[in-house]
This record gives structure tokens, C-alpha cells and sequence, in this order.
């Protein structure tokens, strides 16, 4: 008779409880569930059916995950109820920080006239579209009352560099304001770096500032999304590309791309060229509905399954790069799978609950208003002000953080509560933007069934689920991107 | 092949002292010039022909050449067998006259020290290399609390193991007091089960000894509770451990987990290292240990004997796993040519000096001074069929 009992005796329990879960339907007749702390397990149709009428054996496979992911529980133990909290509250920690991303617009000039831009100016009117130092003084004041200990200031324009005066302004007033305040700086200019000089990188490197630029695809569509004079968009960004990693560093300039229309067959040539030009990284975006783009209709010139389409062929290109060794990251499953896969929200504005507008970003824009995002200025620039907080010259912080427009934002919108959203699997995954919502259905909840933001998000996070179900590779490779932010 | 295996207690082969005396706890000198002032607390280790008056014991290695030298009117002495012939200066041990015992309790050269608090436990792992015993062993936290004070000052770090450490409550606690105060350049490692701290106010107390570097090995066999609860034989443990582990973190106390794989804990590694990185990425340490082929393991061996080599890819995924959560992961126990290249950043020579070996296998291997070798109990019960040499050019 030996001395130690057998597994029988240490069996999981039949009068488990369920923890709060969703579910949603996957390919295949299996069923993804997903926790509130964005924990998911994929499960078989009649596992489903067992586990919420509290008839899973023992012995069943999955019972095991069940317990190790908490949609389950023993009577009587505590220590899932506080791993759930905890990751609750590491969930939500970013929210006590409150504003990270303080926005200047310091000119809406811009030397490129690109269709799908919400809100650039070809003027020489310096006085009518540049930053005043007095709107900047106060909006420099404005970001130290953030209680957030890291604060990134960023430039945008227009092109900021048209008022580069402006940006060597803020950021000297922001440094110097920041020995007493004492917090984590970062500063990046949003530039398409054709106006790069060697003063400007002079000044970059000195203050340690990031640059951020666009870069569309090959050359020839590059060139076709974003018309200058000469028409040499591409080359200039090239040549500013690597001008710049040699004067600040390899890494301190980025590449957002805009996807239009003429993006839409291209997807490996696009991946191609950030990889020929040497970018870890590619950022697959949907054309936002924004400013002149909603105008011209650009953004309703493709529909969402042809975006879907060229996201998924996209990300396919990339696995396919990584399994052949290139490590090559899509930012959008990085930032979505590091909530599958982690503890961590990487606070993403478009996909944050409560909205990251207003709270995570906020935007002074060059006149001295203040928006709760990107997004909502670039409505402001056709005349609808439904999201304009207050003025800096005219209203104090409280006036502004608290005013009845960005409240009603935050509470209408939140996922926990919206219609269908508060049941959605993959609520925990998604955002609430309202400024989306707003632009597109003139509502900021807005319907759901019928909104391309959540179509082409649920896609995008069942495509993943998928993907990392069929294939312990891909699985590996996502285990990567989702620590990468 | 080999080395000696060190002998560090038993039988002497005489003693000389006062009837009836108790045990004594000494510090071994080596050092013949000695200030007089410090010789009564020390026991001088007599190597060669000079015995120097005043040391309040003397220890003699048997030797078959020379009978004892004339000692010092009165002195107290010990005869002990040839294979202690390693102890040295600053080393600490227990003689007992009235049961003709000694025991090495502190060895001043060996990195590894640690003292046994308690046999006893509330655990009893399939694979315990320390078979628990019951009844009263509260002589032994007596006898740590003379060696503390006598421990050379420089010692890099100490351990407190078990049975179960924390059974020993308050007397535990004192424990690390006496060793904060006499021993504050020293780092403390504490292995338990870490369920007494699921009580806040004993993690409390824990933690207000404020000790300024301390940390606590706690083992965790699984992610889901039946499985670590059938692996340490006890209803409830995987609760309350992690419960300890929570409120020891939350009172920012440094925790390391520790993993031993086997048979019955391999299925789910990967799944266990996945729940580390999201549950307890907080956690200051996670080590991955193979198994040790003592104690109860020999009696369970078939149900948790697996060939590193068999599991190696698995583990190669679970280091993999807490590597890309950032986590600080090291892989114990485990022998050089059984692992693949991708763990090698994580792999420790860590197994204790007084108890590695190598396997003849191991003859010729370019990379033996890298690598732990093996328990040298698993050289008497089993281990891997793949162990193959390193080739000197080949790396």
C-alpha cells in the first residue's frame, strides 16, 4: 500500500462556478470565450453546452484550462478571485495616470496636398494657420497639470517643420518647466521628412526627439497618395530616412502607412518596401473616415472586407517572413494580442475602454482649442465642433478635462455598458471610440451592426484566434509581437 | 570518475571531553597564530606537527602512521575519519560527545550553505528529495541560532530549507532576525511552500524583519490546482500558495518560483510557464529545475522519471515563453548536452558542490567546467541515455 494517494483523489471539482465569460462563434463549430481580463480559450461546441449547464466531468480535457485561465472556479477558493482582481486592476492601472499624449498642432501648413488628408492648408498664412507662443505657453502649462510621471509631446501639422520655430519653443519651454516637475519626457515630431535639414537634426539629436513619418508603399504609389510640387514625396522621405538614423539613430525614426484605394492589391509590395528600407515593422490601417477623406468619400471607395482582405493577406506575407527567420512585426495584431496574450493594456487610443480620447491623448490645436483627439480636430477643420472641449486662452484645465462633452463621451461609450458590446467575446480586445462612432453615424455609441470599426475589429481579432489555434508556430511568433510594445 | 562525495556527518572516531557535556557548536581554525584572546571558541584543525596551546577544542584527522600528538594539559579533542579531511578554516561544527557525532553544519569555502530548520512539513511531494519526518526536532533551530553568530561575516549567502521552514512560525521568523543582525552583507534564500504567508500577518511579520536581501523560493509544480496539490500530496496547497505569494509580493518581498519537471509536471509546463507570465509577472525569479533522484523520488520513479533529452524542445518552449514576458528565468539541474542552444542564456551550474558528479559518459567533454553535471544520486538510480561528450573543437 504506498504512502501517497493517486491523482483520484486530487480531481477537479463537479460543483465548480463559472467566472464571468463570453463567448463567441469561431470556424471549425468551436466557440472562442474570453474572460473581462481578455484571457480566451477556443472550445468545442459540446464543451461550451457542458460548462455553462454545469455539466463538465472532471476528466474532461479542457477542464484544466478552464481553471488555469479563470472562467471556472472551486467552491470555497480564493486565490482565482484575487489573480482575476489583480489582473483587473493591472488592466486599468494606466487609467490613474490619466493623459500621456499631449498633442501640438503647431501649423496646419503643409508643402504635400494629399487627397485623404483631413487638414492641411497650402497657404503662406503664417498668422492664420501657425501656433501662437501664447496658445503654447498655456498649453505647455496645461500638459505638467497631467498627473501622468511619463509625458510624450508630440508635434503635427500640417507639417510641423513649416514651424519649426514653434516646436524649438515648446520643447525648450517644456524641458525647462520639466526640472521642476521632474517627469519622463519624450518628444516626437509627425513630419513626411521633406523638409529635413541639417539644423533641424542638429536640434532633434540634442533634445532627443523621435521622428514619426508616412511612408505609403513603393514609390509610385507613395507618390500618387501624397502629391507635392516635384512629386517627389518618396524620394525625399528616403533620403530623409536616412539622414536622419545617422544623425539621431536607427531607431528613433517610424513609418505609419495609409492605406487608400490604390494600397488594396498591393499589400506584399508595401511590406517589401518597409523591409528594403529597413523598418522592423509595418502598421496595416484602416483609411480613417475622417476631415476631407469623409468629403471626398475616400474612405467609403473600398469597403471593409477589402480591407480585411488586405490585412489578412498582409499579415500572411509577414508570418511567412518570420517563419523564414526575419523577425518583421504588424503593429495593429501586436497591439491586440498583447491584450490576448498579457497582463498589459498597451493603451492604444482606438481601442481603449473608457475611450482613450481625451484621457490617454488630447490635442491643442493651433488656434488655441483643445480636442479629445486627432480624429475630432480634423472634424473641427470641416465645421462641426461637437467635440471641442474649450479654448486655452478662455477655459481652465478643469473646465476643459471636465466639460460635459468629454464626460458624456467617456460615459456613453464605455464597452462595459453599450448594447452588444457588454456582450461581445471580444469587448476586452476592442474600443470604445466615439469620435468614430460620431463621424460616421452622428452618434457616438452609434449601431454596432451596421459600424465598419466594429466589423472589421471582430474580424481582425477572430482572424488572430484563429491563426494562433491552427498553428503552434504562428503561436510563437504572436507570443513575441504581443511583448513587443 | 568523478569527485569525492563529501561526507558531512557521522561517527568520530574518538572525543575527549567532560562527562555528560553537551554538543558543542565551534568554528574550525586552521590558523596556528591565532590571537589567544579567540582560540577558547575556536577548534583548532591540527595538519602538521604544531599544536598550539589555548583553543578550546582540537580536531585530529585519523591517521594509521601517527598516533595524537601531546596536546595542551586537559584539552578537549575530536578524532574524526579521513574523509573530513576537507574541512577548513572559518567552517563550523557540531560535535556531540555524549553519541560520539559530528555533524558540518556551515562549510566557509562551499557557496551552497544552508540550514535544515525543520524535518517536518505539510507537503509531501511525490518528489521530495528531504523525506519529511514528525515530532519534535526544535534541537536543530537551536543549534542554527549558535552556528549564526559564528559564520564569517564575508559569507555571500545562506539558505534556509527544510521540511518546512515556516512550520517553525515565530522561532523562524527569529531565525532570519539572528541572521539580518549577525550577517547583514549576506544574502538569505529561503525555500517553502509559501503557504503560512497566505496569513497577511504572518507576511507582515515576514516582512517587517526588513531584511535587506532575502528572498524566498516557492515552489509551484502546475497552473491549475489539482494537479500541484497531487504532486505535493495536500488538498488546498495550490490555494493557499498562491495566496502567500500574493500578499509576500504585495508587501514587496523578492519571491522565485521554483519548477521541478518530471513526469507529472512536464505535461502542463508550458501551460504553467504562460500562466507565470500572467498571473505572477511580478515575481522576481523563476527557476526550472530537473529532478533530483533522492528521497521519495526513488520510490516514484517510474511515475516521474522522463529523459531530459525526451523533453527538451518542451523546454526550449517554456523558457521561451518567460523569455518573451521578460520574466528572469534560469534552468537548474540539468546537464549541458541535454538542452538546446536556446536556453543555454538561462542555464545555471547549480547543483550543490557536495553533491555533483559526472557520468562516465562525460570523459573527454570540452565543456564539463560549463556544465552542472549530475546529482550524484543519479548516478546510483538513473539518468540520461543521451549524454554525449562535447568535442574540444566543436562547441
Amino acid at each position: 500500500m504506498s504512502k501517497f494517494l493517486d491523482k483520484g483523489a486530487f480531481l477537479p471539482p463537479s460543483d465548480y462556478k463559472l467566472l464571468p465569460l463570453k463567448f463567441d462563434r469561431l470556424s471549425h463549430g468551436q466557440y472562442v470565450i474570453t474572460n473581462f481580463v481578455g484571457e480566451y480559450l477556443v472550445i468545442a461546441d459540446d464543451d461550451l453546452h457542458n460548462l455553462i449547464a454545469h455539466t463538465l466531468t472532471p476528466s474532461a480535457a479542457i477542464y484544466p484550462d478552464l481553471l488555469a485561465k479563470h472562467f471556472v472556479y472551486a467552491p470555497g477558493q480564493q486565490a482565482p478571485l484575487q489573480l482575476l482582481a489583480l489582473k483587473a486592476r493591472t488592466k486599468y492601472a494606466r487609467l490613474a495616470n490619466f493623459t500621456n499624449l499631449h498633442i501640438f498642432v503647431v501649423t496646419l501648413r503643409c508643402d504635400h496636398s494629399c487627397p485623404y488628408c483631413q487638414v492641411s492648408r497650402q497657404s503662406e498664412d503664417r498668422a492664420a494657420f501657425d501656433m501662437t507662443t501664447e496658445v503654447a505657453d498655456k498649453a505647455i502649462e496645461f500638459v505638467f497639470r497631467s498627473p501622468s510621471p511619463a509625458i510624450k509631446v508630440e508635434f503635427q501639422g500640417g507639417e510641423p517643420l513649416l514651424n519649426f520655430e514653434m516646436v524649438k519653443y515648446v520643447v525648450r519651454g517644456t524641458k525647462e518647466k520639466n526640472k521642476v516637475f521632474q517627469r519622463d519626457l519624450q518628444f516626437v515630431i509627425a513630419t513626411t521628412l521633406s523638409l529635413l535639414t541639417d539644423e533641424i537634426l542638429a536640434f532633434c539629436a540634442e533634445h532627443d526627439v523621435y521622428l514619426s513619418s508616412s511612408l505609403d508603399g513603393p514609390e509610385d504609389l507613395h507618390n500618387a497618395n501624397r502629391p507635392r510640387p516635384g512629386r517627389d514625396s518618396h524620394q525625399k522621405f528616403v533620403a530623409g530616412l536616412e539622414k536622419a538614423r545617422g544623425a539621431l539613430g536607427y531607431d528613433r525614426i517610424s513609418a505609419l502607412m495609409t492605406t487608400t484605394d490604390k494600397s488594396l492589391p498591393r499589400v506584399k509590395e508595401i511590406i517589401d518596401e518597409y523591409l528594403r528600407l529597413g523598418f522592423g515593422g509595418i502598421f496595416l490601417r484602416a483609411l480613417s473616415p475622417y476631415g476631407f477623406a469623409i468629403k471626398t468619400k475616400k474612405f467609403a471607395s473600398y469597403d471593409t472586407a477589402e480591407w480585411l482582405n488586405f490585412y489578412k493577406e498582409g499579415l500572411a506575407y509577414i508570418i511567412e517572413l518570420n517563419r523564414a527567420g526575419i523577425p518583421f512585426v504588424e503593429y495593429y495584431a501586436s497591439i491586440i494580442l498583447t491584450k490576448m496574450l498579457t497582463p498589459a493594456d498597451p493603451g492604444f487610443v482606438d481601442l481603449m475602454s473608457p475611450s482613450g480620447a481625451g484621457i490617454a491623448a488630447i490635442v491643442f490645436n493651433y488656434d488655441g482649442a483643445v480636442y479629445p483627439s486627432d480624429e475630432s480636430r480634423m472634424l473641427a477643420e470641416m465645421d462641426d465642433y461637437k467635440f471641442r472641449l474649450g479654448h486655452l486662452l478662455e477655459n481652465s484645465y478643469e473646465e476643459i478635462i471636465l466639460s460635459d462633452v468629454l464626460m458624456d463621451a467617456l460615459e456613453t461609450t464605455y464597452t462595459g455598458s453599450v448594447p452588444m458590446c457588454a456582450d461581445c467575446a471580444f469587448e476586452p480586445y476592442c474600443g470604445a471610440d466615439p469620435v468614430y462612432h460620431y463621424a460616421t453615424q452622428g452618434d457616438m455609441v452609434g449601431r454596432k451592426p451596421e459600424s465598419p470599426f466594429c466589423h472589421r475589429n471582430m474580424e481582425v481579432f477572430k482572424h488572430l484566434i484563429e491563426l494562433m489555434r491552427d498553428d503552434a508556430e504562428v503561436r510563437r511568433i504572436f507570443y513575441g509581437w504581443a511583448n513587443n510594445c | 570518475m568523478g569527485q569525492q562525495l563529501l561526507i558531512l556527518g557521522g561517527k568520530v572516531i574518538d572525543v575527549r571531553a567532560p562527562v555528560g557535556s553537551h554538543a558543542r557548536i565551534v568554528s574550525v581554525s586552521t590558523n596556528a597564530a591565532l590571537p589567544i584572546p579567540l582560540r577558547p571558541s575556536r577548534a583548532f584543525l591540527v595538519k602538521g606537527a604544531t599544536i598550539p596551546d589555548g583553543f578550546g577544542h582540537y580536531i585530529f584527522l585519523e591517521s594509521t602512521d601517527r598516533g595524537i600528538p601531546p596536546l595542551p594539559d586537559g584539552a578537549e579533542f575530536t578524532v574524526l575519519p579521513r574523509n573530513y579531511a576537507y574541512l577548513g578554516d572559518g567552517d563550523i561544527i557540531r560535535i556531540s560527545p555524549a553519541d560520539a557525532a559530528v555533524r558540518v553544519l556551515f562549510r566557509a569555502s562551499s557557496s551552497h550553505n544552508s540550514f535544515l530548520v525543520t524535518e517536518q512539513c505539510n507537503h509531501y511531494c511525490l518528489m521530495c528529495s528531504q523525506p519529511p519526518k514528525r515530532g519534535d526536532d526544535s534541537w536543530i533551530i537551536r543549534d542554527i541560532e549558535r552556528a549564526i553568530p559564528l559564520i564569517p561575516k564575508a559569507t555571500p549567502e545562506l539558505g534556509f530549507t527544510g521540511g518546512e521552514p515556516t512550520l517553525a512560525g515565530e522561532q523562524f521568523l527569529s531565525l532570519l532576525r539572528l541572521a539580518k543582525n549577525h550577517l547583514p552583507r549576506t544574502s538569505v534564500h529561503v525555500l517553502s511552500n509559501g503557504r503560512a504567508f497566505k496569513d497577511y500577518r504572518f507576511a507582515r511579520q515576514y516582512a517587517d524583519i526588513g531584511h535587506p536581501d532575502i528572498m524566498i523560493g516557492i515552489p509551484l509544480y502546475s497552473d491549475v490546482a489539482p494537479l500541484h496539490d497531487y504532486i505535493v500530496q495536500s488538498n488546498g496547497a495550490f490555494d493557499e500558495t498562491i495566496q502567500g505569494i500574493l500578499n509576500l509580493k504585495q508587501l514587496q518581498q523578492q519571491v522565485e518560483i521554483r519548477v521541478v519537471i518530471h513526469q507529472q509536471s512536464l505535461p502542463r509546463l508550458t501551460q504553467l510557464c504562460e500562466f507565470l507570465a500572467r498571473n505572477l509577472l511580478f515575481v522576481d525569479h523563476v527557476a526550472l529545475m530537473g529532478l533530483e533522484m533522492t528521497g521519495f523520488t526513488k520510490a516514484n520513479l517510474e511515475s516521474l522519471w522522463v529523459d531530459p533529452f525526451d523533453y527538451k524542445d518542451k523546454l526550449s518552449e517554456a523558457v521561451g515563453v518567460l523569455e518573451k514576458a521578460g520574466m528572469n528565468v534560469s534552468l537548474y539541474n540539468h546537464q549541458l548536452c541535454l538542452v538546446n542552444n536556446d536556453v543555454h542564456p538561462y542555464y545555471r551550474k547549480s547543483i550543490s558542490d557536495w553533491k555533483n558528479e559526472y557520468a562516465p559518459e562525460c570523459d573527454g567533454c570540452a565543456r564539463t567546467n560549463e556544465c552542472g553535471g549530475f546529482f550524484s544520486s543519479a548516478m546510483q538510480v538513473r539518468y540520461s541515455r543521451h549524454i554525449a561528450p562535447f568535442s574540444p573543437n566543436k562547441r
